[in-house]
């Protein structure tokens, strides 16, 4: 059994970013399913762990982290020979576009679909009210974020080059709940190339793998 | 004429944060203006740079990037062998997978709320904007939350990542100092003991002086 042991639920954003990337990467690991939507008592060991009491924890024999795209950097490295060998490029320049478009999912894709994840389609199942001013401002610099995607895309392939990276991988999470979500999937629809780069990565097998996980039934208290 | 450009105001925290990287570095650059109240930002030129129309942007001979963070981790990685060699680590993946961590933590967790109360603050009166009590409530709460994280950490180390300045460390260097030179909530950092000495350590580095240098000269 391998070392690696991932600490979550695969339907987090941040959990299933970790699995795509393990996947990809052909590195073995042990998932523990922390569910905590059905209330799990935060132990002390565990919180120790998670300090802000986040959704997902990583080991890798000693090491421990916390942050999923940290998380995947620190994959990609540790494990350079191993399934996909171009997560981040070869060499500073390759690397750079990769960061540039890895820093730009998380400052500027991420926090306007997260938003509309939450507020469409966990707030109601969660019995919370929904903020129509959030969804609309969230939609709107969505839409501006793709609109830059879709002339990047009619340059290259991937966005940061015409190979599938880490840069691609991250926004796998929440795009999948956006294109699954009626009244968001439009947003790629509308997008002839960002359609085309969502159903290539989409279709990834170590994509479709989380999405299998995700999909299968919590297991019984 | 350095080959390295970086483009934006040096009162731009995103900008301040390459200007700190390249000064720990020791690499030489030149800052042109984007004047953004004329709308240069939008101009086609610098669109081609940053497409998202923010600064900085960035080029070094024929590449060009954005966003600041990695920016900075291109500076790190071409140019190992000058001025500080440990920003990420003395060469062991644990050592910079921590620093990949609190880095995150930066950008995701503290970057956030401290952003919000930079702008609103420090930014909104200067503009002539009104200011939104609600916002700043919301945020001065989740910020004290994060830096909460923060205290308990630095009471385990000197720096966040470990016990070496680091660049998980240099990314706060921004939006701390707005916060405690340009608000009036500094003491969410200075009444906190491990936070105000770890705040104290890391402002008073030369390199850090120099942008506050930059960003208080008056304009040519």
């Amino acid at each position: 059994m391998g070392s690696i042991k991932v600490f979550g639920s695969p339907t987090s954003a941040e959990v299933a970013r970790v699995l795509a990337c393990l996947f990809e990467k052909d590195v073995e690991f042990q998932l523990i399913r922390v569910d905590n939507y059905k209330g799990t008592e935060r132990k002390p060991e565990y919180l120790k762990l998670q300090p802000s009491g986040q959704a997902l924890t990583f080991e890798d024999g000693k090491t421990t982290l916390v942050d999923s795209r940290a998380i995947c950097r620190y994959i990609s490295e540790r494990y350079p020979e191993q399934g996909n060998k171009d997560l981040l490029g070869k060499g500073t320049l390759e690397r750079a576009s990769i960061e540039q478009w890895l820093q730009t999912e998380a400052q500027s894709f991420e926090p306007p679909s997260s938003a509309l994840v939450f507020h469409l389609a966990y707030a109601p199942v969660l019995g919370l009210e929904t903020d129509k001013m959030v969804v609309e401002d969230s939609r709107r610099k969505l839409a501006k974020v793709l609109d830059i995607y879709e002339q990047r895309l009619e340059e290259t392939r991937f966005l940061a080059g015409d190979k599938f990276t880490l840069a691609d991988l991250s926004h796998l999470p929440n795009a999948h709940r956006i294109s699954t979500i009626a009244g968001c999937a439009a947003l790629f629809k509308e997008r002839k190339r960002v359609s085309k780069w969502w159903s290539d990565i989409s279709g990834r097998p170590s994509w479709k793998r989380v999405v299998d996980m995700q999909n299968e039934p919590p297991a019984a208290a | 004429m350095a080959a390295v450009k970086v483009y934006g105001p040096p009162m731009s925290t995103a900008v301040s944060r390459v200007l700190a990287c390249l000064f720990e570095k020791e690499v030489a650059f030149q800052l042109l203006p984007v004047d953004m109240s004329k709308g240069q930002h939008r101009s086609p030129d610098f669109l081609k740079l940053q497409p998202f129309g923010q600064v900085p942007a960035f080029q070094d001979e024929s590449i060009s990037l954005f966003e600041s963070r990695a920016i900075c981790r291109y500076i790190l990685d071409k140019y190992p062998e000058k001025g500080n060699k440990f920003l990420l680590g003395k060469g062991d993946l644990l050592g910079r997978a921590s620093i990949d961590q609190w880095l995150e933590a930066e950008a995701q967790s503290f970057n956030p709320p401290s952003s919000v109360l930079v702008f609103q603050l420090a930014f909104a009166p200067r503009m002539k904007l009104k200011q939104d009590e609600n916002a700043i409530q919301k945020n001065e709460e989740k910020l004290g939350k994060v830096l909460d994280v923060y205290e308990r950490r630095l009471g385990e180390t000197r720096f966040l990542a470990g016990d070496e300045f680091s660049f998980a460390d240099l990314s706060h260097l921004p939006n701390c100092h707005c916060i405690v030179n340009a608000t009036d909530r500094g003491g969410l950092l200075t009444e906190r003991e491990n936070v105000g000495r770890w705040w104290k350590e890391i402002s008073s580095r030369p390199s850090w002086m120099k942008v506050v240098d930059m960003q208080n000269a008056p304009k040519a």
